[in-house]
């Protein structure tokens, strides 16, 4: 069989199905691209600038989307009922009486953000200037004023690290990997938006593990006068006034310290995509304990469910920065090209 | 502040409270603090709800001050424990009701222990049979008393005379609510609400018509943290503790505030006459202060019950001005008399706060 007459299904159309549906396309295979909502792009369609670079996003959206062709076929709202094998490929039945067959699937349905009512103590959806990093950056997005609620530029600014990362407490245990230069990088914005702005980082750590995020930082202290105290907040309260007052413990100075600060942002992690369980269940191919898709094995093959004829790619396997999505959605594509060039799926499946 | 937040997080929070047949333990501290509030409590609950609750004179302390004081070990509170189980367990009742917050905290911890580690409950069978010959069933339901007014709090809003309403504007007083610590810090669900925004008294002061003041410092201790009163050199911390309280709501003009535990409305009371005397400072309006209620004797004043026989004589802060700003009618002569009616005389008055 040619590999034009063999068809992919990708389910998500975020920037990992997107840049594996134009890699896919481009080895010649036909490509159904299932988006649940009702646009393809991800998360990233509502993201200002990117880490390190301060690249717009829509530039790179841009990319993704322009390149694919008449082979790629995209199905925004699509809502998949049932997977079933047989004749070694796979039926999809989605959006009621809809069946695609595909000879091997790719999943790509990313995270969904961590609910930052759950840290209860900070406030989000009761205090009326508390918001998350997602929100502030579609104000960035949008070219919105960065005020208070009460309609007043804020005078301090506090970012809250780790918001449903490494915290047993509200039950996630991992890192989210991107939020600490994402904070950094909107402080820095801010700053240039707002100069006259205290802002203050409150971590625990700060992983800046990519490269030029070490640059940033420095940036943001050197240049931006950007306030870095490590230490988890331990509670948020409004004031009269709209303000919110925060105690937190900083540990270098090593004493309790209470601020006032007009705005607060939570820097929000990855959690699950509340797909995950559905689809595994459909495939019966298992989560990790962390409610990630788990690939066959972490060094050497990143990109196999452990159902033959099944691949994962992108953050649906964990937290990882859109520079580490891409190039596993790469790698995904040439996965899935191998498998259906060297294992022919009626032997797999049967 | 938006409310429907307030609100989706209190949906997270409900919890079963039983509909009758309370078995029903007393404070420590309470009978000699505000002795008017568990009587209040019972008379609301026999007279107005037709609850029953029922009392054993055999009951102890659960000796939770004891135990946050280092004082008691763990087995030994279990075993106590396990007594005060045996005693509802005779009687036939299996809904366990405290009147104390830190007894309310004590029971959940144990029981949540015992559903983790068996063996110790095991022991504590063991132990109080040892001692006593008692056996025991673990309660059905487990409410504190503030939980159980919540659950009817329409019901007594309803039969009730007052409302948290300024007579004369028609505007809802603003109300301070305090949690006691050992209510949901320890084990947020089960509490209602939560731990960082409790519902059991915000329904109930809603359910009078008064609006709820969310001040900075509201989950801060109120002071009696036991090892900040028991400990008398730490009694400096216990005072700062309530006075940063009072500095945090003082800007909202609170008209009362409202408590669920035995020791936040004595502190809370207490210390405002405490600091009026150090610093010359009152809060509160014309130099009143602020008066501090436990959440049943609000609801026996909304009930129209006489404030005397509630106990209110018994605080330090004035609330007359209170009852006459909601309208509340009281026979001022009455304060300093006994049951009989005798005169006992008056106290000597603070020079700082007012008093009546």
């Amino acid at each position: 069989m040619k590999t034009s007459q063999k068809h992919i299904v990708i389910i998500g159309g975020g920037p990992a199905g997107l840049e594996a549906a134009d890699n896919l396309q481009t080895l010649g295979y036909d490509v159904t691209i299932l988006e649940k909502e009702s646009a393809i792009g991800g998360k990233v369609i509502n993201w200002h600038q990117l880490f390190p670079d301060r690249m717009a996003a829509k530039d790179v959206m841009a990319h993704l989307t322009n390149k694919l062709s008449s082979n790629v076929r995209v199905v925004t709202n699509a809502n998949i009922t049932e997977i079933v094998t047989g004749n070694g490929k796979y039926k999809i039945f989605f959006n009621q009486n809809q069946i695609i067959e595909a000879e091997a699937i790719l999943i790509t349905v990313g995270y969904d953000l961590f609910d930052a009512r759950i840290k209860e103590e900070y406030g989000y959806g009761i205090y009326d200037n508390v918001i998350t990093s997602v929100e502030l950056e579609k104000m960035f997005c949008q070219n919105k004023p960065i005020l208070t609620q009460q309609g007043k530029v804020p005078e301090r600014i506090a970012f809250i690290h780790c918001v449903g990362s490494r915290d047993e407490k509200a039950g996630i245990e991992y890192c989210s990997s991107v939020c600490c230069v994402t904070g950094v990088k909107q402080a820095i914005e801010i700053k240039e938006l707002l100069p006259k702005t205290d802002v203050m980082m409150f971590y625990m750590d700060l992983r800046m593990h990519g490269r030029y995020y070490e640059d940033l930082y420095l940036e943001a202290q050197q240049k931006h006068h950007i306030q870095f105290i490590r230490g988890r907040l331990s509670e948020a309260a409004e004031n009269p006034d709209g303000s919110l007052t925060l105690k937190a413990d900083d540990t270098l100075a090593g004493s309790p310290i209470k601020v006032k600060a007009d705005l607060m942002i939570l820097l929000v992690g990855f959690s699950p995509s509340a797909c995950n369980n559905k689809l595994s269940k459909m495939l019966n191919i298992e989560l990790g304990n962390d409610g990630f898709f788990s690939p066959c094995n972490t060094h050497i093959d990143t990109n196999s469910a452990h159902t033959s004829g099944i691949f994962v790619a992108g953050t649906c396997t964990g937290p990882k920065s859109l520079e580490y999505t891409l190039a596993d959605a790469r790698s995904a594509a040439l996965k899935v090209h191998k498998y259906l060039v060297y294992a022919p799926v009626s032997e797999v499946l049967n | 502040m938006i409310l429907e937040g307030k609100k989706k997080l209190w949906n997270d929070y409900q919890k079963e409270i039983a509909d009758d047949n309370y078995f029903y333990v007393r404070s420590c501290v309470r009978q000699n603090l505000f002795p008017g509030a568990e009587h209040t409590f019972l008379k609301i609950m026999r007279n107005e709800l037709k609850k029953d609750v029922f009392e054993d004179p055999k009951h102890t302390t659960c000796t939770g001050i004891g135990y946050h004081s280092d004082i008691v070990p763990l087995e030994t509170i279990m075993t106590v424990v396990a007594r005060q189980f045996s005693l509802m367990s005779e009687n036939g009742y299996s809904n366990f009701v405290p009147s104390c917050i830190t007894s309310f905290g004590i029971y959940t911890e144990i029981l949540e222990l015992w559903e983790h580690h068996p063996e110790m409950e095991e022991r504590a069978r063991e132990n109080l049979y040892k001692a006593t010959k008692r056996e025991f069933k673990a309660p059905a339901n487990l409410a504190h008393a503030s939980d159980v007014i919540f659950k009817f709090r329409n019901e007594i809003a309803r039969k009730s005379r007052f409302r948290l309403i300024d007579k004369s504007t028609g505007k809802p007083l603003k109300v301070v609510e305090h949690i006691g610590c050992h209510y949901s810090r320890m084990f947020p669900h089960k509490g209602l609400g939560g731990a960082e925004f409790p519902n059991v008294l915000t329904g109930l002061v809603e359910a009078f018509g008064g609006e709820i003041v969310d001040y900075p410092e509201r989950r801060a201790c109120c002071g009696f943290g036991f090892r900040q009163y028991l400990v008398q050199a730490n009694r400096g911390y216990s005072i700062s503790c309530s006075r940063k309280k009072f500095e945090s709501m003082a800007p909202y003009n609170p008209d009362l505030i409202i408590t669920n535990c035995p020791g936040c409305p004595y502190f809370l009371d207490r210390w405002q006459y405490t600091i009026s005397e150090m610093e010359g400072k009152t809060y509160g309006q014309n130099g009143h202060g602020i008066p501090v209620f436990t959440f049943e004797e609000l609801a026996g004043l909304m009930l129209g019950y006489n404030p005397w026989d509630i106990g209110l004589q018994m605080h330090q802060v004035a609330f007359e001005p209170l009852l006459d700003k909601i309208g509340i009618e009281y026979d001022a002569h009455d304060k300093y008399c006994d049951a009989d009616g005798n005169f006992l005389g008056k106290p000597e008055m603070p020079e700082m706060m007012k008093y009546y």
